[in-house]
């Protein structure tokens, strides 16, 4: 067993550009691979983490009849005294925060200029908004009795040409249909570095949105965030919420799960190509050695070697490509994501609607996704000896001895 | 005793549409201890011959026997496993594994037959000397020159402690201190052992060695002689 891998290192030795360059495919198909998964990772773990953070949290307590699309606040969508639940629902000691916060729509319009926007009613105390807090650019963040105050994203911001201090005019339909209108002040500008969200979401102290909207003493939903996602279905087991719909974060982003889904069967097929372009690289090699070492295995087995201790000369070769290959792939792999995270990939915008994706994707690399990625090169590579090598063990003695040099 | 029986043995290659009728019926049979030479002009089936009795190849009909067992009927690796105890092989090229040092080659039947390190570097270190190379035994073979290639293959040759050694055109390509010296050598241990040698040439010079010359032509044998041989 050691004379063969012995053999086999010194065999592959013999022509170490060809191996080196062999290894490197192996490497690069890894790096690739691994590299990959971890934009997948990094794309696919802040969007959710965005989506749970800005949007739908870990779990929301709603109204049964209450409809999402609609921001309906009619008094019998809405929850009435949210604060007393919310509090009650603090109490589990797997929340971090579950604060109120009501949702309307409207208009934001300066002298010249306006946009539709998305009204968020938010309690500024609770931790849940700290996204909000520790994204401002510039200003200042709400208070809870402020009256006049708001925020709005940056991207709204520039559309707009607005600034910290500037004044702007809010219209919102109210819960008897009517529509308000009162002037505020921009307290400050936040940013999420999400696109979908900054562009079009204003933050108002939750007790101005239920004046401004007659909603006093109602919201939309409890927003609850946990002090990790795997508690979440615990959690909806102990709200007791009679009357109340309570839906995870699964239920509040069925699109993205399924977006998830579908593009994790995408990239096996890519994964697929990029191993497919590695074994062929490697049977190349191989096919190309076992042609030059014809006569050599025939000499082998004039001597009394028997075919199968040629095929693992054969596939010993293969294991010690794919031990090198890996190797070299991970420091590849572990390379590229660094490069790519000093940037990190600008893709602005161009996130899909109704998700919220980071304006940057950056990669994540975990270990799961190494091992795995490293695994499938690893069997792969040595799989592709396999053709090889049977190619080898199967020459004719007769034939092979006849080889001209 | 017989070591080698060959009883009506054909051989015919089909290249394309057209047979070619390699060994036509022959019949030989080679006693322990003899030291053989196959001759006659390329395309006698010399070499054919040779890969009967060393059976990487098979005959068309026929049979072969080696140290009274059949070898015609066996499969690719029962051929192997026979080869490996009882034949060795020498090449007209020299055939040595380049990725080996001269130790290991020597080495490589020992290996595959189960020997222990110990036997085996006992055993190599022996041949080495046999062949007078012992100051080569790490070298690897593009360090050698042919002389010395062909005397390592002659000691891998010997190494299992066979009883019959097959030698295809030996000395062809090496020059006449070189081809004397193998053929020195290779007299020596058949005379020392008692393995037997079957060797194809047509050098003159390597035929004078032999003591029995065996003459193909188009595939029959046409003489068989034996003289005292040169030692």
């Amino acid at each position: 067993m050691m004379q063969i891998f012995k053999m086999a290192f010194r065999d592959l030795g013999r022509n170490r550009r060809r191996s080196f360059f062999s290894a490197l495919a192996v490497a690069i198909g890894l790096g690739l691979l691994m590299l990959m998964s971890s934009v997948i990772q990094g794309e696919m773990g802040s969007a959710i983490e965005s989506a749970i953070k800005l949007q739908s949290g870990h779990i929301q307590i709603r109204a049964v009849s209450y409809d999402e699309n609609k921001s309906s606040l009619k008094w019998e969508d809405l929850i009435e005294n949210p604060d007393q639940i919310a509090e009650q629902v603090a109490t589990l000691e797997q929340v971090k925060a579950a604060t109120p916060r009501l949702f309307a729509s409207g208009f934001l319009s300066t002298g010249d200029e306006s946009t539709g926007v998305q009204i968020y009613g938010i309690d500024p105390q609770s931790v849940a908004n700290d996204p909000y807090r520790d994204g401002m650019v510039n200003g200042n963040f709400l208070t809870a009795e402020d009256r006049e105050g708001l925020l709005i994203g940056k991207p709204a911001a520039e559309k707009l040409h607005l600034q910290t201090g500037d004044k702007v005019s809010l219209s919102v339909n109210t819960s008897n249909g009517d529509v308000q209108e009162q002037i505020f002040t921009i307290r400050g500008i936040y940013t999420t570095d999400t696109y979908g969200f900054d562009s079009n979401t204003v933050l108002l102290p939750l007790t101005k949105a239920q004046t401004l909207t007659q909603t006093e003493k109602h919201a939309s939903t409890i927003f609850v965030l946990l002090k990790d996602t795997s508690f979440t279905d615990q959690v909806v087991n102990a709200i007791n919420a009679p009357n109340l719909d309570v839906l995870n974060w699964r239920d509040l982003n069925v699109l993205f799960v399924e977006f998830e889904t579908m593009a994790q069967s995408y990239i096996f097929f890519f994964y697929l190509i990029i191993l497919a372009i590695t074994v062929s690289v490697i049977i190349n090699t191989l096919i190309m050695s076992v042609y030059e070492r014809t006569r050599e295995i025939g000499i082998l087995s004039a001597i009394g070697m028997r075919s199968g201790r040629i095929m693992g000369l054969f596939l010993a070769e293969s294991i010690l490509l794919a031990i090198g290959g890996v190797l070299m792939g991970l420091v590849v792999g572990v390379v590229s994501v660094r490069l790519f995270n000093i940037n990190g990939f600008y893709i602005g915008n161009m996130g899909l609607s109704g998700m919220l994706v980071s304006d940057t994707i950056r990669a994540v690399l975990t270990v799961e996704n190494t091992v795995r990625v490293a695994t499938m090169t690893f069997i792969a590579t040595i799989l592709s000896g396999l053709y090889p090598a049977v190619m080898a063990s199967r020459l004719e003695p007769v034939e092979a001895l006849r080889a001209e040099k | 005793m017989e070591v080698v029986k060959i009883e009506n043995v054909t051989r015919v290659y089909q290249i394309g549409k057209v047979e070619t009728k390699a060994l036509r019926g022959v019949n030989l049979s080679i006693e322990n201890g003899e030291f053989t030479a196959l001759v006659g002009p390329s395309g006698s089936g010399k070499t054919t011959l040779l890969q009967m009795i060393g059976c990487p190849d098979q005959p068309t009909s026929g049979s072969v026997s080696i140290s009274g067992k059949d070898v015609t009927r066996l499969n690719r690796n029962q051929r192997a496993d026979m080869r490996r105890g009882t034949i060795g092989f020498i090449f007209q090229f020299f055939a040595l594994i380049p990725t080996l040092t001269a130790f290991e080659n020597v080495e490589m039947p020992l290996l595959l037959n189960g020997h222990t390190p110990k036997q085996r570097k006992e055993r190599v270190m022996d041949l080495l000397k046999a062949v007078d190379l012992v100051d080569r035994a790490n070298n690897r073979p593009d360090q050698l020159s042919g002389g010395q290639q062909q005397r390592i293959a002659v000691a891998r040759a010997l190494a299992p402690n066979p009883t019959l050694i097959l030698a295809d055109e030996p000395t062809a390509n090496l020059d006449t201190t070189n081809g004397k010296q193998v053929m020195d050598i290779m007299k020596k241990l058949n005379q020392e052992t008692g393995v037997t040698f079957i060797f194809a040439t047509h050098d003159p010079r390597v035929i004078s060695y032999a003591n029995r010359t065996v003459t193909l032509e188009d595939g029959l044998i046409t003489k068989d002689s034996k003289s005292n041989g040169k030692n």
